[in-house]
C-alpha cells in the first residue's frame, strides 16, 4: 500500500492544483475505498451466484437484504437478540472475570501455572460440540446450558491468552520497576497489566469470538432460542433468504462487537498507538 | 593521567582524602558453573564519574546490577554511603541500556514514575519531573510518547527518571548504546554538564573506549571472564576545554591508545 501511494508522489506535484486536491482526497480515504470495493464485489458475487442458481436453497443478494430488512422492521431481530444475547453477555462477563484473573495468576505464578494450564489447554483442544449434550444431561436446558456453552468456548483462549502475555511481560520494564522499589503489588498493576493487556485484550477478541459460536451452538443443538431458532425455524420452512438473513446478522453483530472492544481498548488502554 | 593500577590493590581501592560512596568489597559471581566476577575489591569516589570498562562478557553489567541490588552477588558485599545493599534502594538509580520506558505513558509519567512508585502526589511529582525534563533538554515533549521519540531522546527520557528521584548514585548502563553516533557525542557533553551540576555519584558501563576516556574521572578495566579488575586509570583531562578541544587533546588521545593496547589481547 506504501508504494503506489509513494510511487503516485511524483507525478500528482507537477498536475494542477485542481487534480491534486481530487488525488490526495482519494488517496485519504484510499483504505476505506478498497474495503468498500472488496465488500461490493463480493455482493455482487453472491448475487450472482444466487441468480444462476448454485441451489434452490441458495437466495440472492437482493432477497436476502430485503429478508433482513423486513426482519429488523418488524421487531422479530430485536427479540431474538434479546434472547441471545442473554447467556452470551453473562457467559462472556463470567470468562472475562475468570479468564483473565486465572491468566494473570498462571503467569505470575509457576505453582498456579502447574496446576491450572493443562486444563485449559485440555479444553482449548477438546471438540466442545461433542461436549454441550453433557452440558444439556446435567444442567437442562435452559439459560444455565447456554451460559455454559458460552463459557466453555470462550474461557480457556482467554486465560491461556491471558497467561502468556504476563509469562512474557517485558523483563526489562519489570527491573526499572523493582530498581526503583516499586512494590510487589504496584510491579503487577503499573507494569505487567499495562504490559499484558495487548494480548490479554487479543484473548477477550477471540474469546468473544469463541461466545459467539457457543451461544449459537447452544441455541442450534439445546433448544432453539433466540436467533439459532430463526435459523431453525425459516430452515424448517424453507425461508431461505430469512435463514439467510439472520445468519448474516449475527456475522454482522460479532464483527461489529468484535471492532468495538478493538477500539474500546485502543480508546482506553493504548494511548499511545491513537496518535500514530 | 595516572595510572593507578601499580599501587597494590589495597591502595587502589583508597582515593586519598576523597569520601567514598560505593564500597565493593569481595564480589563474586557465579552463574551455574560459569564464574562471571571474581574478588571484586572497589572503592567508587563520591561526585565523580567512574567508569567500568572491558571486552564484552567481562561482567561489568553484572557488577553494576549487583550494585543495584537487581541481582545478587554469589559472595562479597556492596556498601553504599556505609550501608550494605541487600537490595534497590533510594539511594542509587538505574538507567538502562534498552531505556526501558513505559510505552503507554507519556514522557512527563515515565519521568515521574519512579517518585509515583514512591506515593509521592500528583502536582509534586510533576512539578519535579518538568524540572528534569527541561535539564535534559526534552522541554516541550512532556506529552510525547516513547515512540514519537529518537533513540537518544528516549535515552533522555531514562536519564530525567534517574534524576527525578534524586538518588545520590547513579547506575548507567551502557546508556548511549542504543543511541547513533552523533546524537552520542552531543548526549555525552550533555552529561557531563549535568555531572558537573547535580554533584551526584556517577557508575557508568560502557565498552567504548573512547566515551569512558572523554567522560570519567576514574576508569576501571576489567579483565575478561573471570571478570577481574586489570587496571585502574585516571585520565585527568581538563574539562573545561572545550568538547572538541578535549577530543583533540594529546593526553586524551594517549589515554585512549593506552587503554587499547592494554585491552587488545582480549580481543580476538
Amino acid at each position: 500500500m506504501a508504494f503506489p501511494a509513494q510511487a503516485n508522489g511524483s507525478p500528482r506535484a507537477v498536475r494542477s492544483s485542481e487534480g491534486s486536491f481530487f488525488w490526495r482526497k482519494l488517496s485519504e480515504h484510499r483504505t476505506a475505498l478498497w474495503r468498500t470495493a472488496s465488500i461490493g464485489l463480493f455482493f455482487l458475487a453472491w448475487e450472482i451466484a444466487g441468480r444462476i442458481p448454485i441451489s434452490f436453497a441458495f437466495p440472492t443478494f437482493l432477497e436476502t437484504l430485503d429478508a433482513f430488512i423486513r426482519m429488523t422492521l418488524d421487531g422479530s431481530f430485536l427479540a431474538a437478540y434479546a434472547q441471545t444475547l442473554q447467556p452470551l453477555v453473562i457467559g462472556i462477563a463470567i470468562s472475562a472475570v475468570i479468564g483473565v484473573g486465572l491468566g494473570i495468576v498462571m503467569g505470575l505464578s509457576r505453582f498456579a501455572e502447574w496446576l491450572i494450564a493443562p486444563v485449559f489447554v485440555v479444553l482449548q483442544a477438546a471438540p466442545m460440540a461433542a461436549l454441550i449434550p453433557l452440558i444439556t444431561f446435567v444442567y437442562g436446558i435452559g439459560l444455565v446450558s447456554k451460559t455454559l456453552a458460552v463459557i466453555m468456548l470462550a474461557l480457556p483462549v482467554i486465560a491461556l491468552n491471558g497467561y502468556k502475555a504476563v509469562r512474557n511481560a517485558n523483563p526489562s520494564l519489570v527491573a526499572m520497576c523493582y530498581s526503583f522499589q516499586g512494590s510487589w503489588w504496584q510491579r503487577i498493576v503499573k507494569i505487567i497489566i499495562p504490559d499484558a493487556s495487548p494480548v490479554i485484550f487479543a484473548g477477550l477478541r477471540l474469546g468473544l469470538a469463541a461466545g459467539f459460536i457457543g451461544v449459537i451452538l447452544a441455541e442450534l443443538l439445546i433448544t432453539p432460542t433466540g436467533i439459532g431458532d430463526l435459523i431453525t425455524y425459516h430452515r424448517s420452512v424453507a425461508d431461505y433468504p430469512e435463514m439467510y438473513a439472520a445468519v448474516v446478522s449475527i456475522i454482522l453483530v460479532s464483527t461489529l462487537t468484535l471492532a468495538a472492544l478493538e477500539a474500546f481498548e485502543l480508546r482506553v488502554l493504548r494511548p499511545e498507538k491513537r496518535r500514530s | 593521567m595516572r595510572n593507578i593500577t601499580a599501587e597494590a590493590a589495597t591502595a587502589a581501592t583508597k582515593t586519598a582524602g576523597a569520601e567514598i560512596a560505593v564500597e565493593v568489597r569481595g564480589i563474586c559471581k557465579m552463574y551455574n558453573e560459569v564464574e562471571a566476577l571474581r574478588s571484586i575489591d572497589l572503592d567508587f569516589p563520591a561526585g565523580k564519574l567512574t567508569t567500568l570498562l572491558g571486552p564484552s562478557g567481562c561482567g561489568k553489567t553484572t557488577l553494576l546490577k549487583i550494585i543495584a541490588g537487581l541481582i545478587p552477588a554469589t559472595s562479597g558485599e556492596i556498601r553504599v554511603n556505609g550501608k550494605t545493599v541487600t537490595g534497590p534502594g533510594p539511594e542509587r538509580a538505574f538507567v538502562f541500556q534498552d531505556f526501558a520506558l513505559m510505552p503507554w505513558a507519556t514522557v512527563m509519567r515515565n519521568v515521574a514514575f519512579g517518585l509515583e512508585l514512591k506515593g509521592m502526589g500528583k502536582d509534586e511529582r510533576q512539578a519535579i519531573a518538568a524540572k528534569y525534563i527541561a535539564e535534559v533538554g526534552l522541554s516541550g515533549f512532556e506529552n510525547k510518547f516513547p515512540h514519537e521519540l529518537s533513540g537518544g531522546m528516549r535515552q533522555r527520557v531514562g536519564l530525567a527518571r534517574a534524576f527525578a528521584v534524586n538518588a545520590d548514585v547513579l547506575l548507567l548502563d551502557e546508556p548511549f548504546s542504543a543511541v547513533d553516533e552523533q546524537n552520542r557525542r552531543k548526549f555525552q557533553e550533555d552529561l557531563l554538564e549535568l555531572v558537573e551540576k547535580e554533584k551526584k555519584t556517577f557508575i557508568f558501563v560502557t565498552h567504548s573506549i573512547e566515551e569512558a576516556v572523554y567522560c570519567s574521572d576514574r576508569i576501571v578495566i576489567l579483565s575478561r571472564r573471570p571478570g577481574r579488575i586489570a587496571q585502574i586509570i585516571e585520565p585527568e583531562i581538563d574539562r573545561s576545554a572545550s568538547p572538541d578541544a578535549i577530543r583533540r587533546d594529546q593526553g586524551y588521545l594517549d589515554t585512549v591508545e593506552e587503554i587499547w593496547q592494554g585491552l587488545k589481547h582480549y580481543v580476538d
